[in-house]
């Protein structure tokens, strides 16, 4: 591929505690690690508000974002040893979308993204194809590539491989978070055997598929994704802290369009609030300034946006209990009414909160699906989906995966020094349908 | 409460029963570009925009007894029927939800083949391309599904009648 860029004289290393070493041969990659847009990576945590719960989960996109780059070299080195079907042209598009493909995820993103109705899939598009310092790098491979990056990134480049290795049921993106997210949260389910899963790889035309021989590394993937998924990524204490930060949002957007008078003008808000936000105002917005906002929030006269922001500031979050919202909707008129009378606004003190709320998902096989499932190859070349070899995937698969949980300030109902009557009367209703 | 589930209920209600995931989707999707007030998250997939966050959806509100759902073994996979259950319009009814006037929008792309409908989403994921390059990544990323030229261009005409049913 002809390029302004070539091979750094001395190879750039990396220490990270997951794969031991991060290496840079490109002088492409290298560049791209030094745009402005890829170190405010820095600034924007991995898991958003898991910190809360797992205070060990500090890591950042950037962190991540380099993981999967380097699990995507070692996949193509491993594949151009071996196979004629991997095209050696495709490699430094593979590599600067493994290293950008979160480049546009703002702060909390999964929050904003839900409050906004925004989409860091298309900032990252901007991002790589409008003004920036990562366009002008990539362009410097030639006037099409920064399009070839964008379209891996989207799933819309025309070699499927490509894609299914950043993005499908068993990719780079993926095993570099299961496996750094368990690293930094201490958890120990989620460790897999990634160095086997890359040597059982085999590319074909649309996907790469496994060995069979390496199934078992597979399963153990399967079963980390599974644990993860339920121990980490749906603990219930960080979706309540979620709840609050987008409550807090809420309020602040409600606030902006009553024209409420904030004592700190929110001025990194106002071009989203106004639905106006430029690629520049994004490129501002990172966790560091969220968390000054809700500092200065804690001081407003408006008792909700006070309150909440006290509360994620201080980590006194909302209770939860498990709830079953078609048994649940014939309490909820009088709650709504008894939360109103109390000086709780339903809207933000009593919140549902829906799996389907949550950006994760573990796996399951085909049915009518889009997806293409996971493939393990067999001696004689036939390919046979994974559940229907494996026992343990079979066995965790198709399996009730939706829940639903009821938040609210359990501290505010205890006290009762007013609406003693009532309050408790909520608590009665809301502890009834926990069983 | 859940009032992005309700949004499915009500164009369940609207629509009768839809046979087939992949028809959901795609008429989601497309209300979504219709400017429905929908906001499922959609990536571009096998047979066009898919999201993940609508399926979890339609099976929790499964789960909780919203929608009825039929699973029909087809030989090679399954196919699934979904109808809005009569607790799921007790549900709607007691969250007041209202989906804006969608005019028989609904209806009718539930009346549209699943591959149509396909290729429909497909054309409106790539809206801000030309045509000519329009029909130059449905041939290519669809190469299975051999769209014919006369199909995208059928494709475009249903875009455009669909919006013109919106402003009457």
């Amino acid at each position: 591929m002809a390029g302004r860029f070539g091979i750094l004289d001395e190879e750039k290393v990396f220490k990270d505690p997951v794969h031991r070493y991060i290496h840079v041969r490109d002088e492409l990659i290298w560049e791209l690690i030094g745009t402005r847009e890829f170190q405010r990576l820095r600034r924007v945590r991995q898991l958003g508000t898991t910190y809360l719960t797992f205070h060990g989960a500090e890591h950042t996109r950037f962190n991540h974002s380099l993981g999967v780059y380097e699990i995507m070299r070692r996949m193509i080195e491993n594949m151009e040893k071996k196979e004629p079907l991997w095209d050696p042209e495709e490699r430094l598009v593979c590599l600067s979308a493994a290293l950008l493909h979160d480049i546009g995820h703002g702060p909390f993103s999964h929050s904003f993204e839900k409050v906004f109705h925004t989409d860091h899939e298309e900032w990252t598009r901007e991002i790589i194809l409008g003004d920036t310092e990562v366009n002008r790098v990539l362009s410097g491979m030639g006037a099409d590539f920064p399009k070839k990056v964008a379209d891996v990134i989207a799933k819309t480049y025309t070699n499927k491989l490509v894609v299914s290795l950043i993005s499908s049921q068993i990719d780079a993106d993926r095993m570099d978070y299961l496996l750094r997210d368990a690293f930094y949260t201490g958890v120990s389910y989620g460790q897999f055997d990634m160095e086997r899963i890359l040597r059982v790889m085999r590319p074909t035309e649309d996907q790469a598929v496994f060995k069979i021989s390496g199934m078992h590394a597979v399963e153990d993937y399967i079963m980390s994704r599974y644990q993860m998924y339920w121990q980490v990524y749906f603990h219930p204490v960080t979706r309540s802290a979620e709840v609050i930060l987008s409550k807090i949002l809420h309020r602040a957007k409600e606030l902006y369009e009553k024209g409420y008078e904030f004592q700190d003008k929110p001025k990194h808000f106002s071009s989203l609030f106004a639905g106006k936000m430029t690629l520049e105002d994004y490129l501002k917005l990172d966790e560091s300034v969220i968390l000054y906002y809700f500092q200065e929030w804690q001081e407003e006269k408006d008792p909700i946006l006070q309150d909440l922001c006290c509360r994620f500031m201080d980590r006194r979050l909302f209770k939860y209990i498990e709830c079953d919202p078609s048994v649940q909707m014939e309490i909820w008129p009088e709650l709504n009414q008894l939360f109103t009378k109390i000086g709780l606004e339903p809207n933000y003190y009593l919140v549902i909160d829906s799996s389907s709320d949550l950006p994760y998902d573990f796996y399951r096989p085909g049915e009518e699906e889009e997806r293409l499932p996971i493939h393990l190859l067999k001696p004689n070349g036939d390919l046979r989906e994974l559940s229907r070899e494996s026992d343990i995937v079979e066995a965790i698969s198709g399996k009730k995966r939706t829940d639903h949980k009821l938040y609210f300030p359990k501290d505010l109902l205890e006290d009762k020094s007013k609406f003693a009557e009532e309050k408790q009367r909520i608590l009665e209703l809301l502890m009834a349908q926990e069983g | 409460m859940l009032q992005e589930h309700c949004k499915l209920l009500a164009l369940f209600k609207q629509t009768g029963e839809i046979v087939g995931r992949k028809k959901l989707q795609k008429i989601i999707y497309i209300a979504k570009k219709l400017h429905f007030p929908f906001y499922e998250k959609y990536q571009f997939h096998i047979y066009g925009p898919y999201s993940e966050e609508l399926n979890l959806r339609v099976e929790e509100m499964s789960h909780l007894t919203f929608v009825e759902e039929v699973k029909e073994n087809k030989g090679g996979y399954y196919q699934y029927r979904y109808s809005l259950s009569k607790k799921g319009e007790e549900f709607l009814q007691l969250s007041e939800y209202e989906l804006p006037e969608a005019k028989g929008v609904f209806q009718n792309m539930n009346q549209q083949s699943s591959r149509f409908l396909e290729l429909v989403s497909t054309v409106l994921f790539f809206e801000d391309l030309s045509k000519e390059e329009v029909k130059e990544k449905v041939f290519t990323l669809k190469a299975k599904q051999n769209y014919t030229d006369e199909e995208v261009e059928n494709a475009y005409k249903y875009i455009d009648s669909l919006r013109n049913m919106l402003v009457q």
